[in-house]
């Protein structure tokens, strides 16, 4: 009972927060509300017992990336977008085919809900979200694409120097 | 081990008003001490010893005007502040002050406090930012820049601890410790490289000396709480001492064998009625606080005795000695557990 | 799960994908290396050492029988070594090409060739795997490596706008690739190709096939086929020319090998094969048409590599084994005319912008001037259109015939026509290059140049193989062995 209100509340949040980051027309602001859409995630991992997921995503994605989003935001100053005044046709067509991708994914996600497997109790949850599990899974199963992973990561960071260094090569 | 809720409120309730105690005896004891380092008496008017100083400064804050900078942001500007007490504050929540004394005995709680310090960035930044003053948004950007390298470095020495104890969990993390002869399991003798860094990286996680670039005095006039007054300042002031006793809780626990007692094996042996009860609970929570009193002490120590860095000092430090350091002695420490395992 | 045990089997699968480990670690120790003699002139020996190392391996075990490693991640032996020995074939020459090349834009700097090594890591990864995830993980290393080699050279706007450009379109396909994963796993409980296939077969429902939809637009993006080919002209026409060569070679190769793989064994045959020949269609017309207008000789290359992805979309269509194999055949050929084709205008360049703003009439003439570089463009021109007895009519055929067989006669008819116009575009490059005069200030008399024989050998290579694909079929029949219905069974089984 208090895990499905507390799923609602967060969902709700997390939603109100998504649609924030959207409308929001201060970059700083819209940072802020993806924190909280980040913040509302973690928690929702929290109400399934997945403690490691929900701290990692804490650690990851609120503590790394969006500092870095906001520290970026803050050097380059970034102006405040202008109120939309004027309404150009491609926005229109924009909107009405993301509205139509929207309403087919909506339809897909509608249409197989009795798919969803039952869910496990919260035991079960806890024992396989655990690090030792997702450890064992990560470097025997999945210790290939792990590996690839690392080399994408470098190579992120060597084409990162390369392309920001300050004097051109 | 489940605690019925009131006694984890409880305990909560007991250890957030011993924080915020706590912050006050840090303050009194920063200017006692920097006075005594500097040939001077320091605070010695209010009260005996000028013990009351730092309460007469609280209630001084309280009274103070409040003022918003115009063109600030209202709300963030009244954000950030808040947010760093909170998460100094939460902090607290995942330190064992005695065998099972602890409000949050998480599975994976050496993650949560490296999550509690990256997100505490943001209350620095916010404020930065929130200000609409060059000063405050220099302080703010140094800060992340900062703090942002340096988890770095401590994540990695972390690691190390985690390694050795192959447990996520502080309290596992403590009692691995009570193994070998005497302190010689605390980790510091097993990861003594580790314990360094640890040490380092704290001290500009929490913005101390000479880590303090974010409010340079000379530089930046207050940094990123320039436009601070009245108690919202006084909330940087109070998160600022909470948080380097929390980083002294966090380096004891880690590797200064926590709660126990120096060697508490041997005085077990001795006296087999003491285990699980009452008085060595007492005993293992003035261990604790002794040995994070005295961590704290080196902050204070350390704060009136070296420089500031220059930035780009601490940036080289950061991140051509300090991570390659720690990457190194990850991959040492964990040969070695391989091997002695 | 024991553990000691696993690692037993990591020793084993390490030396049934040796050609990974050789090229993953030499991007690795290049990386070290440069940053200790920067620009040495051993880089892009060890760079190039390692591709044809893994080369080697690979054509070695072509002949071997198709197996898995790495839990079931990855598929070893028959077609994927064969697609594995293309994608490092594509590098190492790649690489040749590209050394004199960067030489001559003043940018040979050792991160590169590090860069072409972890790419050609992620797209060995890509075109063998044997799950979504290791699909996803291979195509997000290509992808990112590509960016960055799309957009180093910073001194030229060009490249960097068509960084820019790739990568956010590239970002946002990716998307939609793992909204199709998800969407795909939420169906059917494992992300595992043959798994997937089982799971289907008893219950497809419309989130599978809403899957299977996102992840095709994923793919699509990445071969560049109409309607999602918008990035493919800036993006060719951006990036260092000998860089464009690999990129439309080895990227396509592993791209389209992975879709035939998740096509082959993840997706029942029946449903698709009308999308699929939809796309074909489009994406031939598209890319044969505006081909036509074009000025920028790369840009124009850029179309006709879309309409090429069209004729691979045919074989693909088919659903059949020949046409999976005659994809494959397909993709060889184009690597080595593409290859060729982009060499030579590697070397043809004088405008110092990487070629963005050359126009095709400013080569009048040099057939003439350089007869070498004229007659192998005309060899991979005939070639691209399809002539005979060229690789690529050769190529076409493996294609167009399993359309015929699987009842496509009207799009295999489409194809022919498309093809047919596609020849006035490549033709008219000769026409250009012999039958014009060269002008008054033409800039080629202006920016003699010699011709470095590493290049030359890998533009003569290239024109061998053409000609030897194009009379002999021995390739033909090698591909023609991959993807037999007996080994889906055995995978099932």
């Amino acid at each position: 009972m208090t895990a499905s209100i507390l799923f609602f509340v967060l969902a709700s949040v997390a939603i109100a927060a998504a649609l924030g980051m959207l409308i929001s027309r201060n970059p700083v602001n819209s940072a802020l509300w993806l924190i909280l859409n980040l913040f509302c995630v973690a928690g929702l991992y929290l109400t399934v017992n997945a403690e490691f997921i929900a701290v990692i995503q804490v650690l990851v994605y609120a503590g790394a990336i969006m500092v870095l989003f906001l520290f970026v935001i803050m050097l380059l100053n970034l102006s405040v977008l202008p109120d939309l005044k004027r309404i150009e046709w491609r926005r229109i067509i924009a909107f009405i085919m993301g509205m139509g991708l929207l309403a087919m994914l909506m339809f897909i996600v509608a249409n197989t809900l009795d798919m969803v497997p039952d869910p496990v109790t919260l035991q079960v949850a806890a024992e396989t979200g655990s690090a030792t599990s997702l450890a064992k899974v990560l470097f025997t199963q999945y210790a290939m694409p792990l590996e690839v992973i690392g080399i994408l990561l470098l190579a992120a960071t060597i084409g990162a120097v390369v392309i920001a260094k300050k004097k051109p090569v | 081990m489940n605690l019925a809720w009131y006694w984890t409120a409880l305990i909560a309730f007991v250890i957030v008003n011993f924080l915020l105690i706590s912050a006050s005896v840090l303050v009194y004891a920063e200017r006692k001490v920097s006075g005594y380092m500097q040939n001077r008496p320091g605070p010695n008017r209010v009260g005996p010893f000028g013990f009351l100083q730092p309460f007469a400064d609280v209630v001084k804050l309280v009274f103070k005007e409040n003022i918003v900078p115009a063109l600030a942001n209202p709300f963030v500007h009244s954000l950030a502040p808040m947010m760093m007490v909170v998460i100094a504050m939460t902090a607290g929540a995942l330190i064992p002050f005695a065998h099972n004394v602890v409000i949050a005995d998480m599975d994976v709680s050496v993650l949560v406090l490296l999550a509690l310090t990256s997100i505490s960035v943001y209350g620095v930044t916010l404020a930065g930012w929130s200000s609409n003053s060059k000063y405050s948004l220099l302080g703010g950007l140094r800060s992340s820049a900062q703090m942002i390298s340096y988890e770095l470095s401590m994540g990695l020495s972390v690691l190390s601890v985690v390694l050795i104890a192959s447990s996520l969990s502080l309290t596992e993390i403590v009692t691995d410790q009570a193994g070998g002869w005497g302190i010689l399991g605390w980790n510091v003798f097993r990861n003594p490289i580790g314990a360094i860094l640890f040490i380092v990286t704290a001290f500009a996680e929490t913005n101390r000396a000479p880590f303090d670039l974010p409010e340079a005095e000379q530089e930046l006039v207050g940094g990123y709480h320039t436009e601070y007054s009245g108690m919202k300042f006084g909330m940087f002031f109070l998160a600022e001492y909470v948080n380097f006793f929390i980083a002294s809780f966090v380096i004891v626990t880690l590797f200064f064998g926590g709660y126990m007692l120096p060697f508490e094996s041997l005085i077990l042996a001795q006296w087999p009625a003491l285990a699980g009860s009452i008085p060595l609970m007492i005993m293992q929570i003035g261990t604790v606080i002794i040995k994070a009193g005295f961590f704290a002490y080196v902050f204070i120590w350390v704060r009136w005795t070296l420089p500031r860095f220059k930035y780009q000092q601490l940036m080289t430090l950061g991140w051509k000695y300090l991570l390659p350091i720690a990457l190194v002695n990850a991959m040492l420490v964990a040969v070695g557990v391989m091997i002695f395992s | 799960m024991d553990l000691s045990q696993a690692y037993s089997m990591m020793m084993t699968d390490l030396g049934a994908t040796l050609f990974l480990l050789i090229v993953a670690v030499s991007g690795l120790v290049l990386v070290v290396f440069d940053a200790f003699k920067p620009r040495h002139v051993a880089t892009p020996w060890i760079a190039g050492l390692a591709l044809s190392a893994g080369f080697v391996i690979e054509m070695m075990s072509i002949g071997a029988p198709e197996g898995l490693a790495w839990y079931d991640m990855m598929r070893t032996g028959g077609s994927a070594a064969f697609v594995n020995s293309l994608v490092l074939g594509s590098g190492a020459l790649s690489i040749i090409l590209t050394v004199p090349y960067l030489k001559k834009i003043g940018h040979n700097i050792g991160e590169v060739y590090a860069m072409i090594l972890f790419a050609t890591v992620g797209m060995l990864v890509l075109g063998a795997a044997n799950n979504l995830v290791t699909v996803f993980v291979g195509l997000e290393t290509m992808s990112i490596c590509l960016y960055i080699l799309t957009g180093f050279v910073r001194s030229e706007s060009g490249s960097t706008e068509s960084a820019l450009k790739y990568f956010l379109l590239g970002a946002f396909s990716t998307g939609f690739f793992l909204y199709g994963i998800a969407l795909i796993y939420g169906a059917t409980g494992s992300m595992e190709f043959g798994a997937i296939r089982i799971a289907a077969e008893q219950s497809a429902g419309v989130m599978f096939w809403g899957g299977v939809s996102l992840l095709l637009v994923g793919f699509l993006f990445k071969v560049s086929a109409a309607p999602f080919h918008m990035w493919t002209p800036d993006v060719y026409q951006g990036a260092p020319t000998t860089i464009t060569g690999f990129m439309s070679t080895a990227s396509k190769a592993a791209a389209f090998a992975a879709l035939v793989v998740v096509l082959w064994k993840a997706l029942p045959a029946e449903r698709w094969a009308d999308v699929l020949a939809v796309f074909a269609v489009i994406t031939m017309v598209i890319g044969n048409v505006i081909a036509l207008s074009q000025q920028n000789i790369k840009r124009m290359l850029a179309y006709s590599s879309i309409a090429h992805a069209g004729y691979v979309l045919v074989g693909l269509a088919s659903g059949s084994q020949a046409g999976y194999s005659g994809a494959l055949f397909y993709l060889m050929v184009y690597t080595i005319m593409n290859i060729g084709a982009f060499g030579v205008l590697a070397l043809l360049e004088w405008d110092g912008k990487e070629g963005s703003e050359q126009t095709l009439e400013s080569l009048a003439g040099v057939g003439y001037r350089k007869p070498f570089l004229g007659w192998t463009m005309a060899v991979f021109m005939f070639s691209l259109s399809g002539f005979p007895p060229l690789a690529g009519f050769l190529g076409k055929w493996a294609v167009f015939a399993p359309a015929i067989d699987a009842d496509l006669v009207w799009l295999a008819i489409i194809g022919v026509l498309t093809s047919a116009v596609s020849a006035y575009y490549y033709l008219r490059v000769l026409v250009v290059f012999f039958m014009k005069p060269e002008g008054e200030n033409s800039p080629m008399a202006e920016h003699s140049f010699d011709i470095p024989r590493s290049s030359a050998a890998v533009l003569i290579a290239c024109v061998v193989l053409l000609v030897v694909f194009g009379v002999t079929t021995f390739a033909l029949d090698v591909t023609s062995g991959f993807f037999a219905a007996d080994t889906v069974t055995q995978f099932l089984g």
